[in-house]
């Protein structure tokens, strides 16, 4: 993160941004928009109605080359990147020697390279991490010319196909190196807010030109910061730094998804012995979803409590959905609290209040699967 | 009573002795979506710049200061139902409790509407 002294860093679509009359707040040391003036959850229910357009250019983007790639990368994740296709992406986290998670990730394979992004305020500590262990004649380049925007919602598909007739065919989780209206991009078919929709990676110099003819269509918006994490907490999806971090493990957080048979059986990446136990035995807390009864949101950090009052678990994000049109939070508690349905209270502001464990995500995933 | 306002974006109006708390248009245009109010109870005694409610937006919980000390002897619960009153109509039909004031003079110490205006615009 960057300190008080650093001048905030500017993304190429800035000027863009407060020419939209969009609110700006530092994040992870650049100056983001949090909200457009159609404010958060009118952003939030556009993007799940038809589609948003979101800068995610403080986001590292990061080329690892040389042929030991995949299995240099592998002693880093928990994730089988061995079997994945070119024009394939996936999920995973960087773990350390404890098991827990130093960031997580999206890695692509992009046939002659893996293609990374990594999240802005650990994409430094991710460089020096990745430069300290990958060996064996692999490169990291990072990509600095790079913008990084994402258009997302049910409209998402018809809009970008408009620009690149190609996008239509792509899958959940494809992607591809192709022109969007003659910019070169890469695209992912994946996002942050359980819609439907895309990545795109474009060069700083003609990220504005593509964004003002994304926004110029009828059903794309532009979106904030706000939005995004109200999407994505209804999503169920993790957000590093609150839900997982380096006091979580990916089993603790609920991700033993990210981790695929060969690598439970061979393990050799960091923290897998710590890791593979717990998938094998079990591990003492787990991340749930929890759904507040009334109307009062109950926000990170908030104590859970069992019915003897006794603290299980806190909350790691809590807000409002604005689809739910309730409060919604996620949020660790111990193992034999997990169970969706079990009766818990939140202490907010000094008043117990009830909640349920419940099953995420709270709103529907659209991936589009084909 | 004209309306008076604090620097910290509440307004009160006073009228057969009991005043009237909200907070500014200014407040709720910063605050964005209001999605929840936490109200005081009726009878609780608030002192000035202490605690007195909370509101939510999808973003973030703020607190709520009384503007001045007095007893709450009603709160808005028509906020219970709809919070976003407080987002069409902050300075109306969105206030936010009644009190008894334990010292009216206290009143003096508040902004009229002009010089709530001038502090804003100096924000």
């Amino acid at each position: 993160m960057a300190d008080h002294q650093t001048e905030l860093l500017k993304t190429a679509l800035y000027d863009l941004h407060v020419e939209l009359g969009a609110k700006m707040v530092p994040f992870a040391g650049y100056d983001m928009p949090v909200q457009y003036p159609l404010g958060v959850k009118g952003e939030h229910l556009h993007t799940r109605a038809k589609a948003g357009l979101f800068d995610v250019s403080h986001m590292g983007q990061v080329r690892l080359t040389g042929e030991n790639r995949v299995a240099e990368l592998e002693k880093l994740v928990p994730g089988d990147i061995a079997i994945l296709k070119p024009g394939r992406t996936r999920y995973s986290t960087f773990t350390n020697d404890n098991g827990t998670i130093l960031d997580d990730l999206m890695i692509t394979n992009a046939g002659d390279s893996l293609f990374l992004v990594i999240n802005a305020a650990c994409k430094d500590d991710d460089i020096v991490h990745m430069r300290a262990n990958l060996d064996n004649g692999v490169a990291l380049i990072e990509i600095d010319d790079r913008a990084l925007m994402a258009l997302q919602g049910p409209e998402a598909a018809n809009v970008l196909v408009r620009f690149s007739p190609s996008v239509a065919a792509m899958k959940f989780m494809d992607f591809a190196e192709i022109d969007i209206a003659g910019i070169p991009c890469f695209v992912t078919r994946s996002g942050y807010t359980g819609e439907d929709g895309y990545e795109i990676s474009v060069p700083n110099d003609r990220a504005a030109e593509l964004a003002r003819k994304l926004l110029a269509e009828d059903e794309v918006e532009a979106i904030g910061l706000g939005a995004r994490d109200s999407l994505r907490l209804e999503a169920g999806l993790c957000l590093y730094g609150n839900d997982i971090d380096t006091t979580t493990t990916p089993v603790e957080g609920d991700l033993n998804w990210i981790i695929n048979k060969r690598r439970r059986e061979e393990g050799g990446f960091k923290g897998s012995d710590i890791i593979l136990d717990q998938l094998a035995n079990g591990a003492d807390r787990k991340r749930v979803g929890i759904k507040p009864e009334g109307k009062a949101p109950a926000r990170e950090h908030t104590p859970i409590l069992n019915s003897d009052g006794e603290e299980i678990g806190e909350i790691t994000s809590g807000g409002f959905g604005p689809t739910v049109d309730g409060p919604i939070a996620m949020g660790y508690v111990a193992i034999e609290f997990a169970a969706a349905g079990t009766k818990v209270d939140l202490m907010v502001r000094g008043k117990a209040r009830p909640a349920e464990i419940v099953d995420l995500p709270f709103t529907p995933h659209h991936y589009f699967r084909g | 009573m004209a309306k008076k306002f604090s620097q910290e974006h509440e307004w009160v109006e006073l009228e057969d002795g009991i005043a009237t708390v909200g907070i500014t248009d200014y407040a709720q245009q910063s605050l964005g979506d209001i999605v929840y109010v936490e109200l005081p109870e009726v009878g609780k005694k608030l002192v000035k710049d202490g605690d007195a409610a909370v509101v939510e937006s999808v973003k973030a919980a703020s607190d709520v200061y009384a503007p001045l000390d007095g007893v709450v002897v009603e709160a808005n619960e028509d906020l219970d139902v709809n919070p976003a009153l407080v987002n069409e109509s902050a300075e109306t039909d969105g206030w936010f409790f009644r009190m008894e004031l334990s010292d009216a003079s206290q009143l003096d110490e508040l902004m009229d509407e002009a010089a709530y205006k001038d502090f804003v615009e100096g924000l």
